[in-house]
């Protein structure tokens, strides 16, 4: 319960306080008065009433002690007398005192209060100390069990209306429970001369499927449990399938609800014909009745066919170190493969590459097959942030609704481990810093309710994940002011947006006014970052002000293996991941001459910028007259890569460096070639990053 | 067109904390400090449900009840009523007197929004 709730309370208690004084006052002058004895009843139910709901416990059980008695006194069972009127006089300067004490954390004299309620349970008679304490709600969690299908008959009394029940609405609610079957039965129609416009003459039939439980069901008729008839009778456990496997002929369900009698059922049953047709025809049953029976078994049947489908679609479970052994067996084999490849058009031999091309096409298969066995959709880490967001917005006392997109995305099992952590963070950051308090938000003209909206798309062999908010955005001018402060940029900086918004990822910085308990824990984006780009992903944000944040991180499927392409310079040999590439053109001597040592190469009347690795790594030698540029794509720029040569195409099974080489700018991993040599995996979104950083 | 919702309550602050959340649910609310107020109210302003405490001054929750089921804009709208007692006996007393259903006190706001739903659709 918010700050400003409390305030309102306590202000409303001292007002009544004061109020009450001057009744109790009065009431010594006039005890019978009992429009006095109202006032001060009504005003320790107010305190009890509205103390409990912001919670001042101590206050509300105190109070409700004083209530007890004046309750008796309006009922005429006690009358007012001065040691009464003293007592609660006594009592009110208690309450007064507890009111004070709530904010300031001081103790309030416990003894004082046994006293006073010692005096009152004497004056009303009460023996013992059956104190009557408010017990708070518990909110009970539905215990989820197999599903069971109820046959539920609600037939509202005639005047149901004349309470505000809408029937609907609990129909509605039922729907809501699992898989529903509604049919409406019209035959308690009066004749119309007969009939009340404003009466309910119709039942319901109701077939419901659900893993909520009985008292789920008879919770949505709490309100009305007297104000109509009720059955709810179970029909069908669905955990007991196997042993049955034809739900109840026609007949057994009419006489189970009721609807016909067994001598009526065996007068039909003697004739030959379709039960349900010659129970119409034969006047003992209406339509309506058989076909609430029929829909019976039709949802039933229905029910079980998921079922059984669901059961049929059968899965073992694996140790996942087992999975991992198999992928890295895999890994070896794609790299014998790969000499196997080599050794063959090395030697010319026509039946030998025959063979090699055979190996090379089984092993694709088997690597995409382990890995697919690995694969898992994301869904399950999304509903556990539903929880995250549901109890952090209670925390900090803002209403915030979590979409998911795209839940049934497969990613690599320890791709998603390693996701959460930082998806949590991310989350939790667009929670405290993004979504504003529902009255910043209605202020601003936007709904109260915030939305977090959480997607995953495939996108080559790459995974898209975004977190979105509809929050207040970021602001820029807060982050310039606190990366100066920080020394992260100098006081003059002149940076894009871009640049702005990746401050936010540097070590130690956060913008949130006050550390709250959720994001200020020093763990700051840096981490998240770090953790992103160690699944060799990247992360982009963009941001309106007043509109919201989006958070896009792009992950690879898999760890283990991806496709690139092998380039040369020199001797070296080098692995670009294929995801990123997008072309490879020539680049020759004039091509260079005429940029003027710009660094930008014409492809189809755009301008690209390169990065020439000859010089970046400062491999010794001189490139051929005619190099090659790889174009990639990164975050939405096309940036080159200027080689000696272009090889093709390589599964590659990455091996992580030492380390010593762990922190290598530009480089990710390595990998053995065919012919045993090592090729070093490029890094390319760093390596952009780093050359933008250097021109800056 | 938002719904519109009255809450009758002779506590200022359950008043407020109602309207806080009701208004965040989404819900217009028209405030009514005891039942007298609340019919004069409900004489001249339309409202989709009415949510009132039982012991209020001037009229108490029951007497509102009553005299709100025989407005014609009123007689089939969700009364809700507050109450701290749990036993049935007020509960029936409201229940004859044509109220919808009754959230116990205290409560928590996301209960009251829950029973709004039920009873509003």
């Amino acid at each position: 319960m918010t700050d400003l709730h409390r305030q309102a309370f306590k202000e409303e208690a001292y007002e009544l306080l004061t109020e009450l004084e001057s009744s109790l006052l009065e009431l010594e002058e006039r005890p019978d008065d009992q429009d006095l004895i109202g006032r001060v009843f009504r005003a320790m139910h107010t305190i009890k009433g509205s103390g409990s709901m912001f919670g001042f416990d101590d206050i509300a059980s105190f109070t409700h002690e004083v209530e007890t008695v004046f309750d008796m006194v309006r009922n005429g069972k006690l009358s007012v007398t001065g040691r009464l009127v003293n007592l609660t006089l006594a009592a009110r300067d208690q309450i007064r005192a507890m009111l004070d004490a709530a904010d300031s954390g001081a103790e309030t004299d416990l003894q004082a209060s046994a006293e006073i309620i010692v005096g009152l349970r004497e004056l009303a008679g009460f023996a013992g100390a059956a104190s009557a304490a408010i017990e708070p709600q518990e909110v009970v969690e539905a215990q989820r069990k197999d599903p069971v299908t109820y046959r539920i008959r609600f037939v509202p009394q005639e005047d149901i209306f004349a309470t505000g029940t809408n029937p609907l609405n609990l129909l509605a609610e039922m729907k809501e429970l699992g898989t529903c079957t509604v049919v409406a039965q019209t035959d308690g129609f009066p004749p119309l001369e007969e009939m009340n416009p404003e009466g309910c003459y119709v039942h319901w039939d109701v077939i419901l499927t659900t893993d909520q439980g009985e008292n789920a069901v008879r919770d949505i008729f709490i309100f009305v449990e007297d104000d109509c008839e009720l059955k709810i009778e179970v029909v069908a456990e669905h955990s007991r399938y196997d042993e049955q496997q034809d739900y109840k002929k026609l007949g057994e369900i009419l006489l189970e609800r009721g609807d016909i009698t067994a001598d009526e059922m065996k007068a039909v049953l003697s004739q030959q014909r379709r039960f349900g047709e010659l129970a119409v025809s034969e006047g003992i049953l209406n339509e309506a009745k058989v076909q609430a029976a029929l829909a019976e078994q039709k949802h039933v049947k229905e029910v079980r066919q998921e079922k059984q489908a669901a059961d049929a679609s059968s899965s073992i479970r694996v140790p996942a170190e087992r999975l991992d052994l198999l992928v890295n067996l895999v890994g070896e084999m794609v790299t014998v493969q790969a000499r196997l490849s080599q050794t063959a058009a090395q030697r010319d031999d026509a039946e030998l590459m025959a063979i090699a091309e055979e190996v090379e096409r089984l092993t694709a298969e088997l690597r995409d097959s382990a890995l697919n066995i690995r694969m898992l959709p994301i869904g399950s880490t999304f509903s556990k942030f539903k929880r995250l967001v549901r109890d952090l917005s209670v925390e900090l006392g803002k209403q915030i609704e979590m979409t998911t997109e795209g839940a049934e995305t497969e990613l690599d099992k320890t791709v998603i481990e390693k996701l959460n952590d930082p998806l949590v963070h991310l989350i939790r950051n667009s929670i405290d810093h993004g979504i504003e308090l529902p009255e910043v938000r209605e202020a601003a003209g936007k709904p109260a309710r915030g939305t977090v909206h959480l997607a995953a798309v495939h996108s080559g062999d790459s995974v898209l994940i975004t977190i979105a908010d509809d929050g207040a955005g970021l602001d820029k001018e807060a982050i310039r002011t606190k990366g100066i402060e920080r020394g992260i940029i100098s006081a003059g900086a002149e940076l894009s947006e871009k640049e702005l918004f990746g401050l936010i990822f540097a070590p130690g910085f956060s913008t949130a006014k006050t550390v709250s308990s959720i994001s200020g824990r020093g763990v700051g984006m840096d981490v998240v970052k770090r953790a992103i780009e160690a699944l060799r992903g990247s992360i982009d944000i963009t941001s309106v002000r007043g509109q919201g944040t989006r958070i896009t991180v792009k992950i690879p499927l898999t760890l283990a293996i991806i496709e690139s392409l092998l380039v040369k310079i020199g001797n070296d040999s080098f692995m670009m991941p294929l995801a990123l590439v997008d072309e490879c053109v020539e680049l020759t001597r004039e091509d260079v001459a005429r940029s003027h040592g710009r660094n930008l190469a014409h492809v189809r009347e755009h301008l690209v910028p390169y990065i020439p690795l000859r010089q970046h790594f400062r491999i010794t030698g001189t490139p051929p007259d005619i190099e090659q540029i790889v174009i990639t794509q990164v975050n939405g720029m096309r940036v080159g890569f200027v080689v000696d040569h272009v090889i093709g195409e390589h599964q590659t099974v990455i091996k992580s460096l030492g380390r010593a080489y762990k922190d290598t700018e530009g480089i990710s991993g390595a990998t053995i070639l065919g012919d045993g040599t090592v090729a070093l995996i490029l890094d390319i979104p760093q390596l952009v990053q780093a050359v933008e950083t250097e021109q800056n | 067109m938002a719904k519109v919702i009255m809450t009758a309550d002779d506590s200022a602050s359950v008043r407020q904390m109602v309207t806080f959340t009701l208004k965040q649910g989404g819900y217009d609310v028209v405030e009514a400090v005891d039942g007298k107020d609340a019919l004069q109210k409900l004489a001249t302003t339309k409202v989709d449900m009415l949510i009132t405490d039982l012991n209020m001054p001037n009229l108490d929750g029951i007497g509102l009840i009553k005299g709100a089921r025989a407005l014609a804009s009123c007689k089939f709208i969700p009364i809700v009523m507050l109450t701290t007692e749990s036993q049935d006996s007020k509960k029936q007393e409201g229940k004859a007197a044509g109220a919808t259903g009754w959230i116990v006190k205290p409560f928590k706001p996301e209960q009251l929004m829950a029973v709004v739903k039920k009873v509003l659709g």
